[in-house]
């Protein structure tokens, strides 16, 4: 008993040092709320497409049965970091083979247009949610965020805030390359 | 003196609290509105997290207040009101979180804490040495009659020099 009382001053600084450099290590964002979607079918929702625009709506039915990951990228063109990261997304869309789809988070149809018009449009589909209900059933806290889905409609990772850095990207090339070999593994059903 | 009262008015209005509550959100009903602010005030603000849905200016806090007030209206239980947004965003949400394998160190961990710090001191405490008796550390009374017969002896051969 008197041996094991010694001891225990060491185990307390033990705990207490690793839940320290736990809480210290500067990977850790304190901030990140988990997402529950993650390894889950992506919500059920129906969104149209942007008016004036010709890219189609974006749907739960769209998410699955597709050859390559798709990429869902919550975006608005009042989100001045997403205009940072739209290059970025642009150049993935281009180089990664997937499939890059968007919803238009809370933003004016007209603004949405201009923006798109003005940077591109590396979209497949995007939904309008005109109302923020859809980004609920997502889970975001705000824009941008991005989800990638394997092709069973299965969410594999989710990334919040704008892809700009080289670490980013490869963040989002490991979970496409999960999302990948998940897709090959389960098959497409 | 109107003038004096205008001020104070204003002064007290500047002195209540802030409502991020806005006047349309609120439902007719006001018992159903009672049950929405409660629900809020245990709902985390997602983009600003340190405070409820309830206190926030957010966006995102606004449209999930809605939400709330929406699925009361459709005649949701409380529970089914928080098991929905819990739904969406994990218990994170909730500033109650519930007890469970993973909120265990979250429920727990004060009291265990807590515990330790007692059973330290209590340890402490019990293990401090004894008071000892004064009379113990004194000369006992063989010591001193055995002092008293060397100073005799002492006083005998009388100052030496």
């Amino acid at each position: 008993m008197k041996r094991a009382l010694f001891a225990l001053p060491v185990v307390l600084v033990l705990i207490l040092g690793g839940f320290f450099l736990w809480g210290l290590n500067p990977d850790r964002d304190p901030n990140a709320i988990p997402s529950v979607l993650i390894d889950a079918q992506a919500p059920e929702f129906a969104l149209d497409g942007i008016p004036g625009l010709d890219t189609p709506g974006l749907a739960k039915a769209d998410l699955s049965g597709a050859d390559n990951p798709l990429v869902v990228n919550v975006f608005a063109s009042w989100c001045v970091p997403c205009r940072a990261e739209h290059a970025v997304l642009t150049r993935m869309a281009r180089e990664e083979n997937i499939h890059l789809l968007g919803i238009n988070y809370k933003d004016k149809p007209e603004d949405a247009v201009r923006w798109l018009d003005e940077l591109g449009n590396p979209y497949e589909r995007i939904g309008a949610d005109l109302t923020g209900r859809v980004g609920i059933e997502w889970g975001i806290s705000g824009v941008p965020e991005t989800f990638v889905i394997d092709a069973n409609g299965i969410v594999v990772y989710r990334f919040v805030g704008p892809i700009l850095s080289a670490e980013d990207v490869r963040d989002m090339q490991e979970a496409i390359a999960l999302a990948r070999s998940r897709s090959g593994a389960g098959g497409t059903s | 003196m109107i003038r004096i009262l205008t001020v104070l008015a204003a002064c007290f209005l500047m002195a209540m609290p802030v409502l991020a509550v806005q006047p349309d959100e609120i439902l007719n009903d006001p018992v159903l509105e009672e049950r929405a602010r409660d629900l809020s005030k245990d709902l985390r603000c997602v983009v600003c997290q340190n405070e409820n849905i309830d206190s926030s200016h957010a966006g995102m806090a606004r449209d999930l207040r809605i939400l709330v007030r929406e699925r009361l209206v459709a005649g949701d239980s409380d529970e089914e009101v928080l098991d929905f947004v819990v739904a969406r965003y994990g218990d994170y949400v909730l500033f109650n979180p519930p007890f469970k394998p993973s909120t265990y160190a979250l429920w727990i961990g004060p009291f265990a804490v807590m515990a330790l710090g007692l059973l330290g001191v209590v340890l402490m405490l019990t293990r401090r040495p004894k008071k000892i008796d004064a009379k113990a550390l004194a000369l006992s009374e063989e010591e001193e009659s055995a002092v008293a017969a060397m100073l005799a002896e002492d006083g005998k051969e009388g100052p030496k020099g």
